[in-house]
């Protein structure tokens, strides 16, 4: 069983939780820009989180079910229907062989998900199927590609209220190791200014934009490069930060003024362009808890996936999160 | 001890690291330091340990803070800082010695004579004193596989260009800072681009995708031009002609 790529947007990979243990080797993990995501889509189908899913930046595409198949729909909301027929996101389908399943532009957020019955289930690579565009490992998906699955069997047509994350918002941060490298003043500064995000971005980071003058280290230009970890707030050499992302570089020369706890980088990745963010830092006892309690949460994902029904809110056009923004969150 | 306060430096890398520095440049004592204990963390098997590396001068520890928690993997770190003069301390065992066939300048590599004038060298003396100098894996990063190479003499301490190399290939040979980077794939730099090989750092389509380790150490053996041609042709395992040999402990 598989899906067969007939259309694709440009900047679409396989995704899983990522390659862990070669950042001595100079591999960053990647992986899903958005982990939760990957979670509520196991939670829909009732399978292994591990398993790789379709990541879709902005733009998705046409599928044709080859057999069979069940599909679930996560991440940022997206356009999508089968056969023509408007279907719900946050969801789990079936789709029929020789159905097609189309998916167009995001509707808030900037990655949707789609993942398969069984995952999908191309080769691994040093225990990971996600691709990793930078390092050249593996590719974007192509039209013409087959996305085989792995063996399935399950049910779908039952839908999960996300985690509303899709329009920035305030992200909580720890210090870092050169977060002293910044005056205090500077420091408050950052915390108080409300960024928007900038026009590049994409899986290895983010540009924030700000009015007002940019945020420099003291000696800014001498540090001696040094490990990099996924939700560092890295400042260029213009004092413009930038939120690095799954396919970060391992180790890195411009200095870091915080970290994004892991817990909130599905929030940071899923930041549209020109949406706001505010930086708030908590300590590090506060953020191992708040990440223990997202951790949690993730478990408990499946006890609330609920049977997909005819009512009115999941019938797509009214299908808005100003009506259940609040109802669950992944921070609570 | 041979280092100066306040050297060694226990921090934390975000919510889920800690990085443990030993100088804050980049010298012979606190990059062997920084590999040999990293080796004594991996030894160590600490329940909660997800992920070790090194970069120049120190030696990072990713964990689960759920399960090993700040003030407890802070205190151990601590611990085995006083344990021994990391400065002091021997390489880890089972490093290996690489000899790369290397052209140095000509139309393969365009900048030797430029970087042997900013080392104040003739250009034959400056291929004597680089290809005769065994260089450590200082670290690898920025691409995977791909090596920091030292630490040259002090003449080759030249400041990187201001202007990027739009592109150098695989298996370039760069200097900078008293510094090798040998290229893993296509890249821009500012680094000069002294030598070429045939040596492939990051195989992905093999058994063994990653060609070094830290620690590993390398030297960079002149060839003709012809010579490399023909290596080129012959060999396909990604060694470039290298030779692989283990360093004794």
């Amino acid at each position: 069983m598989s899906l067969i790529v007939r259309r694709i947007g440009p900047a679409c990979t396989i995704q899983d939780q990522g390659r862990q243990g070669y950042l001595d080797q100079g591999l960053s993990r990647s992986g899903a820009a958005d982990l939760l995501a990957l979670h509520e889509g196991a939670a829909l189908l009732g399978q292994d989180p591990d398993l790789a899913a379709l990541e879709m930046a902005g733009m998705g595409g046409e599928f044709e079910a080859a057999g069979d198949i069940r599909i679930a729909l996560t991440g940022a909301p997206m356009q999508a229907s089968i056969d023509g027929g408007a279907v719900v996101w946050n969801a789990s389908h079936r789709l029929a062989k020789g159905q097609r399943l189309t998916i167009g532009a995001v509707l808030k957020g900037a990655y949707g998900y789609l993942h398969l019955g069984g995952g999908i289930a191309t080769d691994p690579f040093l225990g990971s199927r996600s691709v990793h565009l930078t390092a050249k490992v593996g590719r974007a998906v192509e039209a013409g590609d087959t996305l085989p699955n792995g063996p399935d069997k399950g049910e779908a047509g039952r839908k999960l209220v996300p985690a509303d994350r899709f329009s920035g918002g305030v992200l909580r941060i720890v210090a870092s190791f050169q977060t002293s490298l910044f005056d205090q003043a500077t420091l408050d500064r950052f915390t108080r200014t409300e960024f928007r995000r900038g026009p590049r971005a994409n899986r290895m980071g983010m540009q924030l934009e700000s009015d007002g003058a940019g945020f420099a280290a003291r000696g800014q230009l001498n540090i001696l490069s040094e490990v990099i970890t996924p939700g560092d707030i890295q400042m260029t050499g213009t004092g413009s930060p930038f939120i690095l992302l799954p396919e970060c570089q391992t180790t890195g020369g411009y200095p870091r003024i915080a970290t994004v706890l892991p817990c909130d980088l599905p929030r940071a990745a899923q930041t549209p362009a020109g949406g706001a963010i505010r930086f708030q830092f908590v300590t590090l006892d506060l953020g191992t808890a708040l990440q223990e309690a997202f951790v949690q949460d993730l478990a408990s994902l499946r006890r609330r996936v609920e049977p997909l029904v005819r009512a009115p809110h999941d019938i797509p056009d009214l299908l808005s999160y100003q009506l259940i923004s609040g109802v669950v969150s992944a921070q609570d | 001890m041979t280092h100066a306060e306040p050297f060694p430096m226990v921090r934390n890398v975000g919510l889920d690291g800690m990085l443990v520095t030993f100088a804050d440049t980049m010298t012979e004592p606190s990059n062997r330091a920084a590999l040999a204990f990293r080796g004594a963390l991996q030894d160590a098997g600490w329940d909660g340990v997800l992920e070790t590396s090194t970069s120049l001068a120190s030696a990072y520890v990713r964990f689960d803070a759920a399960r090993l928690p700040h003030g407890e993997i802070e205190t151990r770190l601590r611990e085995l800082l006083a344990a021994r003069d990391w400065y002091a301390e021997a390489l880890p065992p089972g490093r290996k010695l690489w000899r790369v066939p290397t052209v140095y300048g000509t139309d393969l590599a365009p900048q030797l004579d430029e970087a042997a004038a900013a080392a104040g060298l003739s250009t034959d003396e400056a291929i004597k004193r680089l290809s005769r100098t065994r260089v450590r894996v200082l670290t690898i990063g920025f691409a995977p596989g791909q090596p920091y190479l030292g630490p040259l003499g002090p003449e080759f301490n030249i400041p990187r260009l201001q202007e990027l190399t739009p592109m150098v290939p695989e298996g370039a040979l760069v200097l900078a800072i008293s510094q090798f980077v040998l290229f893993s794939g296509p890249t821009p730099t500012g680094w000069r681009h002294v030598g070429q090989t045939a040596f492939r750092c990051f195989r992905p389509e093999m058994e063994q995708s990653f060609a070094l380790n830290p620690g590993d150490e390398m030297l960079f053996e002149p060839v003709t031009q012809a010579e490399l041609k023909r290596i080129r042709a012959a060999i396909e395992d990604g060694t470039g002609g290298a030779t692989c040999e283990e360093i004794p402990a």
